[in-house]
């Protein structure tokens, strides 16, 4: 008789990566198969090749590189800017009720607000300066950013602070050497999620405010129709949003060796 | 023991907790209870789940505050959490990311010792619970049993005034409980540290106890105060000595007067 299959069985992790490759095939294929026998005209579909021929094209010509680079740097700004207020202000929510009612309530509120309607409020207020993608990454993250760190804080037990305390730590010491040490895994696990977003409100940013930045690219290759172009635009900055994951994997890995039971995936 | 009121440790003076004070769900969780616990005494509370005895702890730890009445360590009132007084928990609270010793040195760090002297008392409790060996492993690597030892070494290693332990044995196996039980007997000899023990398991607070405190639940209350008069040198074969199930047997008819009968 054969074994029941159950949920969650584990696999082992060659298996995994093959049926990962396969599904990459599984997609490239269909799409050279549909842009090469010409069901779909080629100004709607332009085929793996021309989109790859574009790439190493706009390297050339260093297009890309400069679209690239002051994507990267609004990104940083703003995801930074976020998480050095968002990190502090979501602890001291989680340690104090004052400071929550304070924030969590309105940041609950500000978090349901469409983002890319602050788009020409900013705009009006900040000009279409560096600044003013800035602070739309800023906005797309900060809030939800706060209410996440402050459930990562809340999920440290009771007792654990009280094991600081009732060994002579005061309430400062106590967040620093119980409080974070102990939220830092969950921590990063939400930064690493934050920046994913974050990539999402900097192309909504660029699509509708600037003259440079990936998004500004995919934006001007619309206006000509130059589809391979915009298919490498979405395809970069999905590559870029995939390496700062697998860099936040990585680090999260290297930082807390101590952290209990594993992870699939 | 000779109770000499100047070897007075802990006093808890009438104390009332009610939850949702001043509401219609007010609950009244402990009610007017008054307790001694002296120098170099092992004082075990016994009572069901929900009598108040780990919130009583709680409030001689400082991490929470009577309704009513007054807790005092030697004869200044508790108003928070401190070094004086060390804490072992139920659920296992050495900070994972730390290693073993490391989880020893935390209370010493912020006492300002030297490094050689964290050292040198770090290696004094490992040995006393037998773990050197496992010195430079996470938390994450040792058993249930191993990580309580731990958290006794590093609460020990603060040299507090008085230890508190809220069921500290509460989630071990059988076999690991009566080892713990052991070894808590043997630490209590040999360092004579004021001891407050917090358990359900009226067999524990015998064999462990110099004094037994009987709380009974809803609202919690002490119901007897009992010392134990057994042998200072005790091994597991205490517990099936006619002396021993007297006691053991006299609490249980205080607890459960009709244990006998099916529900």
């Amino acid at each position: 008789m054969q074994r029941k299959v159950l949920l969650r069985r584990p696999m082992k992790r060659v298996n995994y990566a093959i049926i990962a490759i396969i599904a990459f095939a599984l997609v490239l294929g269909l799409w050279t198969f549909a842009s090469q026998s010409g069901a779909v005209n080629s100004t709607f579909l332009p085929s793996p090749t021309e989109v790859v021929s574009k790439f190493f094209a706009s390297i050339n010509d260093g297009s890309l590189g400069e679209n690239t680079a002051i994507s990267i740097y609004r990104i940083t700004m703003g995801f930074l800017l976020a998480t050095v207020l968002g990190v502090p202000i979501g602890i001291l929510c989680s340690c104090f009720r004052t400071m929550s009612a304070l924030c969590a309530p309105l940041c609950q509120f500000i978090r349901y607000m469409p983002v890319p309607a602050f788009v020409p409020l900013l705009m009006v207020w900040m000009g279409i300066g560096e600044f003013s993608k800035i602070m739309i990454v800023f906005i797309g993250t900060f809030f939800q950013m706060v209410l996440m760190i402050i459930d990562d804080a809340n999920s440290v037990s009771d007792d654990l602070l009280a094991a600081g305390y009732t060994l002579g730590a005061s309430n400062t010491v106590t967040i620093f050497k119980v409080l974070i040490p102990a939220m830092a895994p969950k921590m990063m696990q939400t930064l690493r999620m934050m920046i994913g977003w974050a990539w999402t409100y900097l192309v909504v940013a660029e699509l509708v405010a600037a003259n440079t930045g990936l998004g500004y690219s995919i934006l001007k290759a619309q206006r000509f129709l130059k589809t391979d172009a915009i298919f490498m635009g979405i395809l970069v900055i999905g590559l870029l949003g995939l390496i700062t994951d697998c860099l936040f994997n990585i680090l999260i890995k290297k930082l807390f060796p101590w952290e209990e039971g594993g992870k699939n995936g | 023991m000779d109770k000499n009121p100047m070897d007075l440790k802990i006093a808890v003076k009438g104390i009332d907790k009610v939850y949702n004070d001043g509401k219609k769900s007010a609950f009244k969780a402990i009610d007017n209870v008054s307790l001694n616990v002296y120098k170099n005494e092992f004082v075990c509370i016994v009572g069901p789940s929900g009598c108040g005895k780990s919130t009583m702890l709680r409030m001689m730890a400082g991490l929470d505050f009577p309704t009513k009445g007054i807790i005092t360590i030697d004869g200044k009132k508790i108003i928070g959490p401190g070094d004086d007084r060390g804490m072992v928990f139920q659920t296992y609270t050495l900070f994972p990311w730390l290693r073993v010793e490391d989880n020893i040195k935390f209370g010493l760090k912020l006492q300002k010792f030297t490094k050689a002297e964290q050292e040198e008392i770090t290696y004094k409790y490992l040995r006393i619970i037998g773990l050197e060996k496992f010195a430079k492993c996470y938390p994450k690597e040792l058993s249930g049993g191993m990580k309580q030892r731990v958290a006794i070494a590093r609460a020990l290693a603060n040299n507090p005034e008085v230890l508190l332990m809220d069921e500290p044995f509460g989630a071990l196996d059988l076999f690991t409980k009566s080892q713990m039980q052991l070894l808590m007997r043997d630490i209590w000899q040999k360092e004579k540290t004021t001891v407050i023990f917090i358990t359900h398991d009226i067999e524990e607070a015998v064999f462990l106890g110099t004094k037994v405190y009987v709380m009974t639940p809803s609202p919690g209350r002490i119901h007897a105060e009992i010392d134990i008069d057994l042998p200072e040198n005790r091994d597991l074969d205490l517990k099936d000595t006619p002396e021993f199930i007297k006691i053991r047997r006299s609490i249980n008819e205080m607890l459960h007067p009709d244990s006998n009968k099916l529900k």
